[in-house]
């Protein structure tokens, strides 16, 4: 069977820029390449600042996950300390993260996923007139009436960030220590008002329904008989009703193995989400070994030094853009050796989110699963929110001081909205000495690695469906868009 | 209507998440409104790989009119010179290209953000991609473009700069070419909009009575004036950052940390740590813009002895622990 090539770009709708090489053969891709096309280095840009200059500097690296960048870097800081801020600061960061984690979740949804399903390849489809009348993207003249709405409520959503934090992004506020703002009770009052409006939003727009009643259904087949009660009402619905038809939870299938860092950290030393790497086939949790984490570069435009794959905290970042074989300026991390996911689905797989296990039980992580997750994660942190918000203490410290030895390590561990952040961090003399980042896309969209094992999407994308005459394949553009990929972050 | 074509490059795409925070219950309807059409925005469109290409050619040759190029992120020239640090997907030609010549057509050119204006944080320390602003490099003109560009529209790149730029600063900018209302004398000597670069980050800062008395923060989260300590450049940044509030009731100074003065060319590298101010002989080197010297040690000092109790305690403490006196008298 002959094969042809694509190179599908600029891709957007996802965060910075991507390139894709696709291998098609029988209408199917049979082998993809992923590029991240863009190199900005800041793992060098770091060296030799002052280490607190990391909280000006990382944030820059991704204007959407920001403050993940700024949580890590304040992580890896009191690491380096030697401190733990106070139950105050840790509140206020949990809340800024969700913020903006919620937030991008809304976007994606609305902003960059669901307008895929109003192209005129679908136009025969039932459901495309009302997935039109919702969901049209925001730039056309007849943006959808769920986008326009989704965005009102996404700028009054980032309204408590302004208060909690200054303003978004770029969020000086994090501290290694615990936040810069203070939070007085009438301030909270505000706080707890504005959160309970955007609860209001997803209740009547997203999701038709209240937030715990979706937070709890149970498995699959209580989802099939809440959405086949009311089967236009809300747009995780219309998602599922979409899922069905065009069989959703067959396309795009991840490896089965998902990481997650653990996400919003608890005074008591846990995480409101658990850390640990989920395994579908086992149906386990294994605990997260972060010495087993290392980039390999074999198939990026960067130099080894004489070791093809490093953990983070020996990172290497130098560029060597005519290097042969490779085709993207992305590393490739690996964990022990292997290809994970990382993203909500592996958040609320190892939280032990019932009705996300029982799904991916079933078809694994997959376009469908993906975005499920992320949807009931905005279901499971808004309760979370109200909680955090109630126990602040007004008028008990926020931040405690971090003085920094002349020498010393660190690593921050955070969970972006798209998944696994982590920032390894080397001070000597005074001045950082290593910085090396690994964002959650730069797992997803990994290249090909020394041993030719392709990244998370490389293998999703095979058997992937290729429409005579399509230049940018639909199916491809759900599965790259289910990862809701961030590229700035990807490469940094 | 202005049509606007909005490209990213390097940069952190924050100024189009920021833009998205702008102050409108309808989005889209108050871009239209307002006479402004997105021909093509990377997080808002619909149009993917070959559909923006097949744009993008119809701009070059003229069949599809082009107003105003919004260019978000710095321009990557490097490796030596050759654009390959970001080479625009789906085409194998470098970004910097497709800036020169999209420029070439379009009425007007706007550089958001501080990274298209002057390079920005893409290009702090050893500036590893070679990375500039459309017409500036830090604060020296030429960039990618030129000192001597001028679009089509008889204007030099419009600098909405700002690490991010707040919406205001863009949909205003927008709206005024649409309308045809921004002249070359509404711009300000470094290419700024003169609605939001005329005024200073101090102008409405809630610490300005911490300033008055010189009462400082010494730590992060104090409440008092960031100048002396904490490296705030609010006195000197133009910007109306306390003036236009960010998302809601927020700035830099109100959301507990120092002004970095991310508007100005050259930010990214203050030659001090960010956090820290720069001294000699115990005066701040970077004083009150507008303020001559010895004036600023005389009424320093002056105001340090004259410090109120309630003033001087709140400075270093996260929240108010003295309350204004009260006074049970009628106030005159």
């Amino acid at each position: 069977m002959s094969s042809t090539r694509l190179v599908v770009g600029p891709f957007n709708r996802v965060e910075g820029d991507l390139e894709l090489r696709l291998q098609v053969a029988g209408g199917r891709v049979e082998r993809a390449e992923v590029n991240a096309p863009m190199y900005r280095g800041f793992e060098t840009m770091l060296l030799g600042r002052a280490p607190r200059d990391a909280l000006v500097i990382v944030p820059r690296i991704c204007g959407i996950c920001s403050v993940s960048q700024s949580v890590a870097a304040a992580h890896a800081l009191a690491d380096a300390a030697g401190i733990a801020p106070p139950p105050n600061g840790l509140h206020a960061t949990n809340l800024l993260l969700a913020c903006e984690n919620l937030a991008d979740h809304l976007s994606h949804f609305y902003l960059f996923f669901s307008p895929d399903f109003t192209r005129p390849v679908y136009a025969g489809r039932p459901w495309h007139a009302e997935a039109q009348r919702r969901w049209a993207a925001a730039a056309g003249p007849d943006a959808g009436a769920h986008t326009r709405a989704a965005l009102a409520a996404r700028q009054r959503w980032f309204e408590l960030v302004g208060t909690l934090g200054g303003k978004w992004p770029h969020t000086h506020s994090l501290e290694p220590g615990g936040s810069a703002r203070a939070i007085d009770a009438a301030e909270r009052l505000r706080l707890l008002a504005r959160l309970r409006e955007f609860q209001a939003f997803l209740e009547t727009t997203l999701f038709g329904a209240p937030l715990d009643e979706v937070a709890a259904l149970p498995d699959e087949a209580a989802l099939a008989a809440w959405q086949a009660r009311d089967p236009l009402r809300g747009d995780l619905r219309l998602f599922l009703t979409i899922a069905a038809d065009l069989g959703l939870d067959a396309l795009g299938p991840g490896p089965g193995r998902y990481l997650s860092h653990g996400a919003y950290p608890l005074a008591d030393g846990g995480h409101a989400f658990a850390r640990g790497v989920w395994d579908a086939a086992a149906g386990a949790l294994l605990p997260l070994d972060v010495a087993a984490v290392t980039e390999d570069v074999s198939h990026a435009w960067l130099a080894d030094g004489g070791l093809a794959a490093r953990h983070p905290a020996q990172g290497l970042t130098l560029p060597e853009p005519d290097k042969p074989g490779a085709y993207t300026w992305n590393k490739a991390p690996r964990l022990a050796g292997q290809v994970v996911e990382t993203g909500a689905i592996a958040r609320q797989l190892a939280a032990g989110q019932p009705l996300l296990r029982a799904a991916v039980a079933r078809c694994g992580g997959t376009v469908y699963t993906r975005v499920l997750a992320r949807l009931l994660e905005l279901a499971r942190v808004v309760p979370l929110m109200a909680d955090w918000l109630m126990a602040i203490r007004p008028r008990e410290p926020f931040c405690l001081p971090a003085p920094l030895p002349d020498g010393a390590t660190g690593t921050g561990l955070t969970e972006a909205a798209r998944g696994a952040l982590g920032h390894w961090l080397r001070v000597e003399h005074g001045r950082i000495a290593g910085y090396q980042i690994v964002a959650p896309t730069s797992w997803n969209f990994s290249p090909r690695d020394a041993a030719g094992t392709p990244g998370a999407l490389e293998a999703a994308l095979v058997g992937a469906p290729v429409q005579p005459g399509e230049a940018t394949p639909v199916a491809v553009q759900h599965i790259v868009r289910s990862f809701d990929p961030c590229m700035v972050c990807t490469v940094h | 209507m202005l049509n606007v074509l909005w490209l990213q490059s390097g940069g952190c795409g924050g100024c189009s998440m920021s833009l998205l925070c702008a102050d409108s219950a309808d989005f889209p309807a108050m871009l239209s409104a307002n006479g402004i059409a997105l021909l093509w925005h990377p997080a808002l469109s619909l149009a993917s790989g070959d559909e923006l290409l097949a744009l993008l050619d119809d701009c070059l040759a003229g069949r599809q009119r082009l107003d105003a190029l919004c260019v978000e992120g710095a321009l990557l020239r490097g490796p030596n010179g050759s654009g390959r640090f970001h080479l625009l997907a789906g085409t194998g030609r470098p970004m910097t290209e497709w800036v020169q010549r999209l420029a070439a057509v379009a009425q007007h050119v706007v550089a958001v953000g501080s990274c298209a204006a002057w390079g920005g944080v893409s290009a702090t320390g050893p500036n590893p991609t070679e990375a500039c602003g459309l017409q500036y490099e830090d604060e020296h003109r030429g960039g990618l473009l030129g000192a001597d560009f001028v679009a089509r529209g008889g204007l030099p790149v419009v600098n909405v700069a700002g690490c991010p730029t707040h919406p205001g600063w863009v949909t205003d900018t927008l709206m005024a070419l649409a309308a045809g209302a921004l002249g070359p004398d509404d711009l300000d000597p470094l290419g700024r909009p003169r609605f939001y670069a005329d005024q200073l980050v101090h102008h409405g800062c809630t610490r300005n009575e911490f300033y008055e008395f010189k009462a400082s923060a010494e730590k992060p989260g104090d409440l008092g004036c960031m100048m002396e300590h904490a490296g705030c450049k609010g006195t000197q940044a133009h910007a109306d950052c306390n003036t236009r509030l960010w998302n809601g009731e927020g700035s830099c100074t109100r959301g507990g940390y120092a002004c970095i003065s991310c508007t100005e060319p050259g930010f990214q590298d203050p030659g001090h740590p960010f956090h820290t101010t720069p001294k000699l002989a115990g005066i701040p080197i970077g004083l009150p813009t507008d303020m001559p010297k010895a004036w600023f040690v005389a009424l320093a000092s002056l105001s340090k002895s004259a410090t109120p109790k309630r003033v001087k305690h709140n400075a270093t403490a996260d929240h108010r622990v003295v309350a204004p006196a009260l006074r049970r008298t009628r106030l005159k």
